[in-house]
């Protein structure tokens, strides 16, 4: 129920902003189509702490401060090796995933595909298969230079805050 | 005029990227290289044009539609490269000039 | 600052123009649906930068759009290729054994 109401003002809000009109019909077609999508996300079974975080929250805000920076870094290599400044070398690594849940194996693998120079590629039996473009940059993975960052996931904690 | 000079800076250096992420899609010689030419262009080539946009409007529903659309990319991009990639690999392609099969550590090939 | 926003959509253009090529020459078909991916992803630049040239910011929902469609295009092309390649794989394919599909 409380990712429910979560989403609907998410989704709302959403609404507001992409229309920008404030007039009372408007509105109530927001309201409208926010319930009617709810209705499906509910029908659909989507409506869970997987697809909807909010015990995350402020954990999240961290990370992608964190990840941000690293995406930063890794765009100036890959130019740099783009470029011919720097040797490309591609590795073919597996790396071994300590998370527990569905959604911490999701956020480890979506942020090394989202960096540049590393892209998962296979997943099996908890080991990620991952390709990197630099030596490097395989070696960084192995020191658990992203893994480090991922919110731990425990799904019983609730902080109850809004997304 | 300073934020005009500010967007002018932003939007050349996002030009810039993506013109080197399409670069790298030549120069790159294998499809999962070209992988990270493409993330190059998908995170900060898009993140410094749409902020060099955002800037000529302040805060407005604009900024709030570019910040969005930056949004969208920067969560649809790292599912399709992945979906991508899972299927190549699967399919059977392997990547050029790495070891056949996958590592766990480098401690024990030589190279 | 009009001719700055132009210079770049030509410059985007030219990065559309490198994907396309890389989309043509292949060789295999994820390189192809690749490039169509990153091609995508600047067309949706392009027309939010058309939006500031022509002054007309409406024209970004337009761009907001097609980064979604851009997505399901992707997902909807790679589900053909794995439905082709299990006709690739089988043989004799299965669809006259009961007259459906598989």
């Amino acid at each position: 129920m409380k990712h429910t109401i979560s989403l609907g003002a998410l989704l709302f809000a959403l609404w507001v902003l992409l229309s920008g009109h404030l007039e009372p019909l408007l509105l109530g077609f927001g309201v409208l189509s926010v319930i009617f999508s709810l209705y499906i996300a509910r029908r659909m079974d989507v409506v869970d702490h997987e697809s909807h975080p909010i015990h995350l929250t402020f954990k999240l805000l961290k990370f992608w401060l964190v990840l941000g920076k690293k995406i930063f870094q890794a765009n100036i290599d890959v130019t740099l090796r783009i470029l011919g400044f720097k040797a490309v070398e591609p590795q073919l690594i597996k790396l071994k995933m300590d998370q527990t849940t569905d959604l911490g194996k999701a956020m480890y693998a979506n942020s090394i595909t989202l960096t540049p120079g590393s892209a998962s590629i296979h997943m099996e039996e908890g080991e990620l298969y991952v390709h990197t473009i630099s030596r490097q940059g395989a070696q960084d993975l192995f020191d658990g230079d992203i893994a480090d960052i991922i919110p731990h996931d425990k799904t019983s904690s609730d902080t109850g805050a809004n997304q | 005029m300073i934020t005009d000079i500010l967007t002018g800076v932003f939007v050349s250096l996002g030009c810039t990227l993506g013109l080197i992420g399409g670069l790298g899609m030549h120069r790159l010689d294998d499809f999962y290289a070209r992988l990270h030419a493409v993330g190059v262009t998908d995170t900060l080539c898009s993140f410094f044009i749409l902020f060099g946009l955002a800037l000529q409007t302040g805060l407005s529903f604009v900024t709030i539609k570019l910040l969005l659309i930056f949004l969208f990319l920067l969560f649809t991009s790292p599912a399709a490269s992945f979906s991508l990639a899972n299927n190549a690999w699967q399919w059977g392609l392997r990547p050029k000039g790495t070891n056949s099969e996958p590592v766990s550590s480098f401690n024990k090939d030589a190279s | 600052m009009n001719l700055l926003l132009v210079a770049a959509s030509l410059a985007i253009m030219t990065t559309m123009a490198l994907a396309l090529a890389r989309a043509l020459l292949g060789p295999t078909i994820f390189d192809r649906i690749l490039a169509v991916n990153m091609f995508g992803t600047k067309a949706v630049l392009l027309v939010a930068v058309f939006a500031f040239v022509s002054g007309r910011p409406d024209v970004l929902d337009i761009a907001l759009l097609y980064s979604l469609l851009n997505f399901v295009g992707v997902v909807a092309a790679l589900r053909l290729v794995e439905r082709g390649k299990d006709y690739a794989d089988h043989k004799k394919p299965e669809i006259n054994k009961d007259g459906s599909n598989p």
